[in-house]
């Protein structure tokens, strides 16, 4: 469960960190921190606001809404990931992310409002932390609830966070170096498993083996997911050459 | 409204995403087993599983179809 909670907020922590940089270091540091700060605030007061509000409804209904939502959210990482991994979708590169944020920044101008200095790296800032953690609360909150260890999960995403802050610092780059596909290939897989699993039980089902049938519906996921890539990629194949794409369409 | 419209929207494309198709299909298939379950006593655990897979493949049919 840690596991899948470091690797989602690996992922979104790197998308959010690309657009801190891309304002830092083309505008100016103190007003970015400051929408950074303030975006951190607003997640741990919703964290803070509904982590235990949810935790106080009853299982078997909070499973089947969690279930259906982390299902839903899964199917479309999984999704965007195969889409991406075949092709038909631009993968999600840093770099060029980046150099779109830097273009941006350098074309705004500087205007300063509400005690900022730089409305425009304050804004872009707060939304792009606030977004990308969005994301992340709602993982953290949906599988802390769940597992009854809502602790283990704000472990495992202040970890990834800390580490891509950490990295980042160091770096004073983009890390496009970081398969960011594959590992939103791998929490696609997580979340659909358990999105199905606890969306099931809340549904009233009993799962044979119980807990064991996620051994199951881990790899069959991911087997699926694979198997969808492969197939995408030789119906991309097909469909690239023509005497094969008129037989395919005539049969 | 333009507020409340932007704030639906967000939360739409935040949980929806790209493909309303597949939440839909998530919704139905849940709604079935717990039907099944209920009202049928048939302990259908392997129905939301394949729902998943098929919503899946079907969206990427419907997202790569070059026939379209």
């Amino acid at each position: 469960m840690i596991l899948t909670v470091f690797v989602a907020c690996v992922v979104e922590s790197i998308e959010a960190l690309t657009i801190v940089l891309a304002t830092g270091i083309t505008r100016e540091w103190r007003s970015t921190f400051q929408g950074m700060a303030a975006a951190l605030v607003a997640l741990a007061v919703i964290t803070a606001a509904i982590g235990p509000a949810i935790g106080t409804l009853p299982l078997t209904p909070l499973r089947l809404v969690v279930g259906a939502l982390l299902a839903i959210f899964g199917l479309q990482w999984l999704r965007k990931a195969v889409l991406r991994a075949t092709g038909y979708k631009a993968l999600h590169d840093e770099a060029s992310a980046y150099l779109r944020e830097v273009a941006a920044a350098e074309a705004a101008t500087k205007e300063a409002k509400r005690g900022v200095t730089d409305w425009y790296s304050f804004t872009l800032a707060f939304k792009g932390v606030l977004l990308e953690g969005l994301e992340v609360v709602f993982i953290v909150i949906t599988f802390g609830d769940n597992q009854k260890n809502i602790g283990a999960a704000v472990i495992g995403a202040a970890a990834a966070v800390i580490l891509v802050t950490i990295t980042g610092i160091l770096v004073k780059a983009p890390l496009t170096k970081v398969p960011e596909n594959w590992m939103k290939f791998a929490v696609g897989v997580m979340l659909t498993s358990f999105g199905t699993f606890w969306g099931a039980e809340g549904a009233g089902v009993a799962w044979p083996g119980n807990d064991a049938a996620l051994l199951v519906l881990v790899p069959v996921m991911a087997l699926v997911g694979a198997a969808c890539i492969f197939w995408l990629r030789s119906r991309k194949l097909t469909a690239a050459s023509p005497a094969k794409q008129s037989e395919v369409v005539g049969s | 409204m333009k507020h409340l419209k932007a704030f639906g929207a967000f939360w739409y494309d935040f949980i929806v995403g790209d493909d309303w198709h597949v939440a839909a299909l998530v919704v139905i298939g849940l709604a079935v087993t717990a039907l099944l379950a209920h009202a049928a006593k048939v302990n259908a655990w392997w129905l939301l599983p394949v729902v998943a897979v098929a919503a899946l493949v079907w969206s990427l049919h419907r997202a790569t179809d070059y026939r379209k």
